[in-house]
């Protein structure tokens, strides 16, 4: 236990550090760095600048296509409210990377709504899970890949879910080991009292870290580069009205 | 939406469904004179993966969206049912998603990190000679880059770029299709895609010159290599063939508005197959359209009703060989501006014979911003205009299912597999408004379109919308010839009826058929209509 919860604690968050950064890092520096000459906008959407912007930030933000007339409405609402359930969760767990002292105020505020997304986010996984197995199309089209991501979030929220409500660490802990990683300074595993539910945890929140760089989920950049959205135009000598004779 | 539409999206899921539908191979004298370099033959297996790796290496190295759309998928499965050769064949490798992933999967296992380390784990699989000639040469070429997928793509991975690419790794060793191939070479002999001779084209202009003279009493000018022109104007070369009505129209909008406008043998096509097949054929296609404009000195260059050529020039041409010292836009564009500025006479209820739905070109929808000029010039020359439902338009419009460089005949119950969403869609319409024309403005459309319908059964005639204009447009002095040309109709009828006649059942004599006619339907209860059976002029 002692040896793992070292590695867990004082080793391996550097590893998923560097992983996770030099991965994300590499992999958006290699779209960027990709020509792309010809402008393949999809219409309608984008006269300008701005359209594209707007576009690109609609379906980020709400998921656009998906939303759209005879799109898929029943996955997005199962998209939607995991990507913004877990995007609160994350806010919520801020407040382990801020000192002792005194949590700035919406911190506070978002804790209750993050703390409602943790227990909400396992049905929309769960449906993302099992869309995979009930419609044969989308069970066709799956990979390994697909299911271990879902699982291997489902296992991250469960086990926090544990350590929140069953077994509790210390808070006071907890700040403690995350302000001194990023102090870069060892944890003094002896002063403090880590059990497993948050070891368990802690662990699968750094596999997810550096897995991220390798898989689909870097879909989360892409969407930014993805040029049928982010150009706009094309064919700037091309015009809809004549020149006055 | 309609419940026939409805039905559409209960597939059945038939893997390998689409395995029977192979284009034929190119042939030596075909491959040999295209841009890109493809070998005349496909290669032996064991130098074929080493080439195709290559190439696909380059390819996502050279193209963004190529790079970005091979990473980016989630298998979300949103695109799944929006691709009408998934809807028609059910085979999961038509999804946009599946097909996809015959590319994907060879990129992951060649070029990632975790597909080297995990193989089918991550769905990654390693190039062989037979996914090229089983997979990707079937399924690249049972896609119509129509890019309807895009639009429902969360992340608008557009399968057209996959498609492309996936083409171009086959041309590398050698796989190739003999139709896009064959049209390529006719565009580089003849200057277009049916491989019109120079002599056929201009005699066939002059045809439709004396058919509009009969018609309208106009001498209505379709010049060809004019040296020096204000206007190129590029039509599918169909439009001088088989779909000479839309050309007519055309040529009688520019002889309404007094246009200084000529056709070119050299470039006498507005499609680009490059689009289907190689970058570098897309771009010499192409630059024979931008030489044209230059030497003539063409202030404007329009293209025909045309979806391919529409994005090839919106999207491509000022990428590929600019800059242009000239503007360019489509014949719709140029017609709804002319409209709108009252230059054209135009009489609607010449086509109230018709009930006209709109079928978007995928091209002109989703590649060309051209969705609205369509329906106004359509509303300005006809009073009965029709939209089918919402989820099948605009930027939501369906392929006819020939698109792509698929329109060929050894995989035509692919194509009317394709062509079943259309079809479903143009059959609501039929039913519940009595809609009895389609227009489709592309030339693949008009000649898909027609076998589509007959095999579904559906009533309704395909043609241009310039079909349309030209029976609306009243040229200066047609009036005059009309009316003429009846009131000589009239006293030819007239003069006939003033002949003496005799009944043929009881053979009494009348002064003129008129009295004849009456008797006849007195006596012998023949209708007027039919009067001609019975009463015939004296002798």
């Amino acid at each position: 236990m002692g040896v793992m919860a070292n590695f867990v604690v004082n080793v391996l968050p550097y590893i998923t550090f560097i992983v996770f950064v030099v991965g994300v890092i590499y992999r958006i520096a290699v779209w960027w760095s990709r020509p792309s000459p010809i402008p393949i906008p999809v219409f309608p959407g984008q006269r300008t600048v701005g359209s594209a912007i707007v576009r690109v930030l609609s379906d980020v933000i709400f998921f656009r296509s998906l939303l759209q007339f005879r799109g898929n409405r029943i996955l997005w609402l199962g998209a939607w409210v995991f990507h913004i359930s877990f995007g609160l969760i994350l806010l919520r767990h801020l407040r382990y990377f801020l000192g002792a002292e005194a949590v700035p105020g919406w911190v506070a505020a978002v804790q209750g709504i993050g703390i409602a997304a943790a227990l909400v986010i396992s049905i929309p996984l769960l449906y993302l899970l099992l869309r995979r197995i009930v419609h044969a199309d989308i069970k066709w089209i799956s990979t390994p890949a697909d299911y271990f991501v879902l699982l291997l979030i489902l296992s991250v929220v469960l086990s926090g879910l544990y350590a929140k409500y069953v077994a509790r660490p210390f808070v006071v802990d907890v700040k403690y080991v995350i302000r001194s990683l990023m102090a870069l300074k060892p944890v003094d595993l002896s002063t403090v009292t880590l059990n497993t539910a948050f070891l368990v945890h802690f662990f699968l929140v750094q596999v997810l870290a550096m897995y991220i760089p390798f898989s689909k989920v870097m879909h989360l950049g892409g969407i930014f580069f993805s040029p049928t959205r982010t150009h706009h135009f094309g064919g700037e000598a091309h015009t809809k009205q004549l020149e006055e004779a | 939406m309609g419940e026939q539409l409805e039905k559409l999206y209960d597939v059945e899921l038939k893997p390998g469904a689409g395995e029977n539908y192979v284009c034929n191979l190119t042939k030596p004298e075909f491959a040999e004179v295209m841009k890109t370099n493809i070998p005349k033959e496909p290669l032996p297996d064991e130098q074929m993966v080493e080439v195709a790796l290559k190439r696909l290496d380059q390819l996502r190295k050279e193209r963004k969206s190529l790079q970005l759309y091979l990473d980016i998928c989630v298998r979300c499965g949103a695109c799944v049912k929006q691709c009408h050769y998934f809807l028609g064949t059910g085979d999961p490798k038509n999804t946009p998603v599946g097909r996809a992933e015959l590319l994907r999967k060879v990129y992951r296992a060649h070029f990632t990190i975790s597909g080297k380390l995990f193989g089918p784990l991550v769905g990654a699989q390693k190039l062989t000679p037979e996914i090229l000639k089983n997979e990707w040469y079937k399924y690249f070429y049972q896609c119509s880059e129509c890019r309807r997928c895009s639009v429902f793509c969360p992340y608008g991975i557009d399968q057209a770029e996959i498609t492309m690419a996936g083409r171009e790794v086959l041309n590398s060793v050698g796989l190739a299709t003999k139709y896009i191939t064959q049209v390529i070479s006719q565009v580089y002999k003849h200057g277009n895609n049916l491989g019109i001779p120079e002599p056929a084209f201009k005699y066939n202009c002059q045809f439709l010159e004396e058919e509009i003279k009969e018609t309208t009493g106009v001498d209505v000018k379709i010049p060809v290599d004019k040296e020096k022109a204000e206007i190129l104007y590029l039509p599918p070369s169909a439009d001088l063939f088989t779909n000479t009505d839309t050309m007519i129209g055309v040529a009688k909008v520019f002889h309404a508005v007094g246009a200084d406008w000529t056709m070119s043998t050299y470039a006498s096509e507005a499609a680009n197959f490059g689009l289907f097949f190689s970058y570098d054929d897309l771009k010499a296609i192409n630059l024979r359209v931008v030489e044209t404009a230059k030497k003539i000195g063409a202030k404007l260059v329009i293209f025909g009703e045309c979806g391919h050529a529409w994005r090839a020039a919106r999207q491509f041409m000022e990428a590929m060989n600019g800059p242009l010292p000239f503007k360019f836009m489509n014949i719709l564009e140029y017609t709804a501006e002319q409209i709108r500025k009252g230059k054209l006479k135009l009489d609607k209820s010449r086509n109230d014979d018709v009930v006209v739905t709109l079928h978007d070109p995928c091209n002109y929808a989703r590649a060309g911003d051209l969705v609205e000029e369509t329906r106004f010039v359509i509303k300005s020359v006809c009073n009965n205009f029709v939209d089918m439902d919402e989820s099948v338009i605009k930027e939501k419009t369906f392929c006819c299912g020939g698109g792509g460089g698929l329109l060929t005949e050894e995989i035509m119950e692919l194509r009317m597999k394709g062509g079943l969403p259309r079809a479903t869609a143009v059959k609501e319409v039929v039913e519940a408004h009595g809609v009895n024309y389609l227009a489709a403005p592309c030339a693949i459309d008009k000649a898909q379109l027609p076998l589509v319908m007959q095999h579904y059964e559906i009533p309704v005639q395909v043609g241009g919308i310039h079909d349309l204009v030209s029976k609306a447009l009243i040229l200066e002095g047609q009036e005059e010839f009309e009316a003429k040309k009846k009131a000589e109709e009239e006293a030819a009828k007239a003069a006939a009826a003033a002949v003496p006649a005799v009944c043929g059942l009881c053979d009494a004599e009348f002064a003129t058929m008129d009295e004849c006619c009456e008797h006849a339907e007195k006596e012998h209860k023949i209708s007027k209509e039919q009067c001609d059976m019975v009463c015939e002029p004296k002798k």
